[in-house]
């Protein structure tokens, strides 16, 4: 017995040492590596949640190992074996309890955080949110910065420590848009329109992307965010306002024929003609690329890959 | 239509998959027709209403689907270990993610598990048949033919290619113009109408078909999952069945249920969908725990432990598996206060689970636990399934989902639940009842390969997929960034070993055939259900006396007081239903109309559909009243088998 808790210590330690290895590797990860509010709100829900699971892991495991250990028929066995062992009232009634406690203590912080995603985060309250409407279609993003008057199409600028408020609708298929370093994602709908409150906290250049499989182009959907003080946007909304083209109606419904197309940058915003999120817009596309959604790209890998290098971006 | 239109043109692979049907399907003819096997086929399989027989022919096509979307799955993971290599471009990785879904959920997981059900259930309630053996062969063509309606695709047509969960408005006609879509809707319509079938066959089979005494609390658990799972079939597959109706309408005549023109409603979909679909996963899990319960303690040679907590837990989670769709489209925007609901009533669903796991592992405390090849798998079942639940409570908080929907952390998740809960229940399900079905064991050393490689491939397969997910890879991309690369070769890795342990789990079926000892008695494994009391092979007519039940491990009990189920002195003629061609012509009729509707040839799909109307009138007027089969030759059937 003695010989068997020696081994026992040694899996111990060494299971700690893996799970301190584990976790320090788990930091890189992007979605437990936030940068802003709202990505860090969800990691601390994480984190907390896996605390809970670890102990459960901990515990069946545990139990496990020493059943099938223990309880193994083989010759000179000396563990006791009672077959008619049918239940046991109070046993099970423990084990019911415990399960619904975790379930509560998941859902009190669960539900708290539900609710405040909804909201613009605290910290940037005193100045209001920067609206962006972030229109998705087959395979492209569209930013359109309605108080700025300037539209930008699979890249995206931010100013730090503000809340931005996406408003999110497709031209065509259901779409997601998802910054994994700035939070969680929602669905891109068209004929209606859903919020997105994310907010970036360090400057810096960070993945966004379409998650929701949308056909042939949807790996290639993807975008950078350039997350930037408020002085370094400001100059970039007014060097785009300045320098971009207008976006024109023709040039717009072009655009949105399924395909993938490059970063480009203009001076005023599809929103003036139609906006995909109401029931007058959401067939827009298709009335007008029916026979270009039934084409193939016959895509593959090397082709169209990594959106918008800066040197690029601001006009055609 | 052009031919070159008709067949898929253009893709080595592809093209590679036609030789490979061509080569097989001459063989089988070759074979049938050099053995004279054609008649033998016609009488004991095409036309049986056996319930033993069709749940061999569930079992088969089962693992034969399970090869199919297997090989999609390496092939996918080939793709993502060496992206730079193209071995299939974008379109292509479309559709085999969507077949592999498709296939393992409808024409792998769900008929594997109704096959044993099949096999079993009757059985283990002392039964002769299901109530309705007529429909349950019916049941089982319409599988059939579906499944092979969806299989036929990759050559025909063009496989379909929006996902198995076919969101629209990509899966309608504007954004998926081609014939593979129709494929999806009309092959799971017509393998649908099996599953309803088979769920109302065996609801009603379990109610009025039990031996005397035995009351519903003294079911064996298997019969009491499969109880439970036929009640969420019935309430869940007509959902299915209408939202499939409506995009097939929608597709084919031009209907606005799902489309972005004449304001449709296309999320729609997702809520009938997933209001099927989360009963669904209760549907192939529920099962595999009930098969867990039975080998578990047949191998621990001990009591189940809390039988009736084990099955107020089944009923309670299919309950909730009604409340809980929204957890799927948490991301829609459907609120706060309806998220907060529906992420309670997810985690809620831990709670019954959990209960089942720590009853699993008292069963095995104070037990005697004989490390066979069925056990094993069940073992294997406890921690692989408990990371699986764990991370599903994760995901069901929905402020965290909104970072790990569509992510590997989802894939890797519900590849847990569903490998480790209704994989692993189906190999322990097969090697358990194996020598039932075919009078011999499989073999144990082969066995324990096939698990081994199995369960570790599994684990190196999946757990990558959670750190991938965190490090924002989403589901379904057919090419990686380079910070990516390193799990997901050793994913590869893993996926292959689970292919290699696949294979030689097959093998060991042509080893164990030929190698295997015959089974002397009916009785393989000291079993403790009725099932064990019949002879092996089982008769045609399962049991020559009904046996009386007193408790739920009736046979344990039976054994410990002495007694048989065989009481010669009581045997009496036995009425059986006679073998029938229809069932088999009437799914072949079916099948010939949805592939017509596939193409929208409308009037050859209506010529089908009258036949099938004709095929039920025939079925109307059919009077046929089965056949007894006398007591003399009973006795000498029992005699022989119990070496009386």
């Amino acid at each position: 017995m003695r010989h068997r808790l020696k081994h026992l210590n040694k899996w111990v330690a060494f299971m700690l040492i893996g799970l301190t290895l584990l976790l320090s590797g788990c930091s890189e990860l992007t979605v437990l590596d936030p940068k802003g509010p709202v990505a860090e709100s969800q990691r601390d829900l994480i984190l907390y949640a896996l605390i809970f699971m670890l102990g459960i892991v901990v515990v069946v495991f545990t139990l496990f190992t020493i059943m099938v250990v223990k309880y193994r028929d083989k010759p000179n066995r000396k563990a006791e074996y009672k077959p008619d062992l049918h239940g046991n009232r109070k046993l099970e009634t423990i084990w019911t309890i415990i399960p619904v406690m975790i379930v509560t203590a998941l859902s009190i912080p669960t539900i708290s955080t539900i609710f405040d995603l909804e909201k613009p985060p605290e910290p940037s309250a005193e100045q209001g949110p920067l609206v962006i409407h972030a229109t998705a279609a087959d395979w492209k993003w569209f930013f359109s910065y309605p108080e700025q008057g300037i539209e930008t199409v699979n890249y995206l600028h931010i100013p730090t420590d503000r809340a931005i408020e996406f408003r999110l609708s497709s031209a065509d298929s259901m779409q997601a848009l998802w910054i994994p370093a700035l939070g969680g994602q929602k669905y891109n709908m068209a004929g209606m329109h859903t919020t997105l409150y994310l907010q970036a906290d360090e400057p810096g250049v960070y993945q966004g992307r379409n998650s929701n499989f949308n056909g042939e182009g949807f790996a290639e959907q993807t975008f950078k965010v350039h997350a930037e003080n408020s002085s370094d946007f400001q100059d970039w909304v007014e060097s785009t306002q300045n320098t971009a083209p207008e976006l024109t109606q023709d040039q717009y419904d072009a655009l949105l024929e399924p395909g993938i197309v490059d970063t480009m940058a203009f001076s005023s915003t599809h929103l003036e003609w139609v906006d995909h999120g109401t029931k007058e817009g959401m067939d827009y596309s298709i009335e007008r690329h029916r026979a270009e959604f039934a084409e193939q790209l016959h895509l593959e890998n090397g082709e169209n890959h990594e959106h918008g290098p800066s040197e690029k971006e601001g006009g055609q | 239509m052009q031919l070159d239109e008709f067949f898929v043109t253009g893709e080595p692979l592809i093209y590679a998959g036609m030789v490979a049907i061509t080569l097989v399907t001459g063989a089988i003819i070759f074979l049938l027709t050099y053995f004279k096997k054609w008649k033998w086929l016609w009488r004991e399989w095409l036309t049986t209403v056996d319930h033993k027989k069709i749940g061999i022919m569930y079992i088969l096509s089962a693992l034969a689907m399970l090869f199919r979307a297997g090989t999609d799955a390496l092939m996918m993971r080939t793709q993502l270990a060496f992206p730079d290599m193209n071995f299939l471009n974008a379109q292509h990785y479309n559709e085999i993610f969507t077949t592999h879904g498709t296939i393992m959920i409808f024409f792998m997981a769900m008929p594997f598990l109704i096959g044993l059900m099949n096999i079993v259930v009757p059985l283990q309630i002392g039964a002769r048949d299901f109530a309705f053996p007529y429909v349950n062969a019916l049941s089982f063509w319409s599988f059939f033919f579906g499944a092979m309606l969806f299989n036929v695709s990759f050559v025909i047509g063009g496989a379909p290619d929006a996902g198995w969960t076919s969101y629209t408005p990509l899966a309608g006609d504007v954004m998926s113009p081609d014939p593979g879509q129709n494929f999806y809707l009309l092959a799971l319509q017509l393998s649908g109408i099996g599953t309803l079938a088979t769920g109302i066959n065996l609801m009603v089979t379990i109610l009025k078909m039990r031996a005397p005494g035995m009351t519903m609390f003294k079911m064996p658990i298997f019969t009491w999952s499969t109880f439970i799972t036929s009640f969420i079939i019935v309430f869940a597959f007509p959902i299915l069945t209408v939202a499939l109706a409506l995009m097939t309408i929608d597709r084919i005549f031009g209907s606005h249920f799902f489309t972005l023109a004449g304001e449709g409603l296309p999320m729609m979909w997702a809520n009938l969908f997933w209001m099927w679909g989360h009963p669904e996963v209760y549907i192939v899990i529920l099962p595999a725990f009930g098969i867990f319960s039975e080998v578990i303690a047949t191998f621990a040679k001990k009591q189940l432990f809390g039988y009736t907590v084990m099955v107020w837990s089944i009923i309670i989670i299919a309950g909730l598996s009604f409340l809980v769709w929204v957890h799927h489209f948490f991301t829609m925007g459907a609120g706060a206060f309806v998220n907060s609901i529906f992420s309670v009533t997810t985690m809620a669903i831990a709670v019954p689970t959990g209960v089942k796991i720590f009853n699993w592992l008292a069963t095995l405390y104070k037990s005697r636990i004989r490390t066979t090849t069925a056990m094993m798998w069940a073992l294997a079942f406890i921690p692989s399934f408990t990371i699986g639940g764990i991370t599903g409570v994760m995901l069901g908080m929905a402020a965290a989902d909104y970072q790990f929907h569509n992510s590997y952390f989802l894939i890797a998740h519900f590849h847990y639940v569903l490998i480790a809960g209704t994989v692993f229940g189906c190999f322990a399900g097969l090697v358990y009842w194996y020598p039932k079905m075919f009078g011999h064991k499989l073999n144990e050393r082969i066995g324990k390969w096939s698990f081994w490689l199995f369960v570790i491939g599994f684990h190196i397969t999946f757990l990558p997929q959670y750190f991938l997910g965190l490090d924002g890879m989403p589901r379904r991309v057919f090419h990686i960034v380079p910070e990516w690369l390193p799990l997901n070769p050793i994913s590869t890795v893993g996926a292959f070993s689970m292919g290699l342990g696949f294979a030689v789990f097959v093998y060991n079926i042509y080893y164990s055939y030929r190698h295997s000892e015959r089974e002397q008695t009916g009785d393989s494994w000291d079993g403790r259900t009725l099932e064990w009391a019949t002879p092996t092979p089982v008769p045609e007519y399962n049991f020559a006396v009904v046996p009386h039940v007193t408790s739920h491990d009736a046979y344990w009990n039976m054994k410990q007081k002495g007694e048989t189920v065989y009481d010669e002195s009581k045997v009496e003629p036995i009425h059986m239903p006679n073998s029938t061609g229809q069932p088999f012509i009437m799914s072949a009729i079916m099948f010939f109309a949805c592939f017509a509707l596939v193409f929208e040839w409308i009037w050859l799909a209506v010529a089908g559909l009258i036949g099938t109307i004709v095929m039920m009138i025939i079925r109307s007027f059919d009077y046929n009243k089965g056949h007894h089969i006398d007591a003399d030759e009973i006795k000498r059937t029992e005699r022989s088998a119990r070496g009386l």
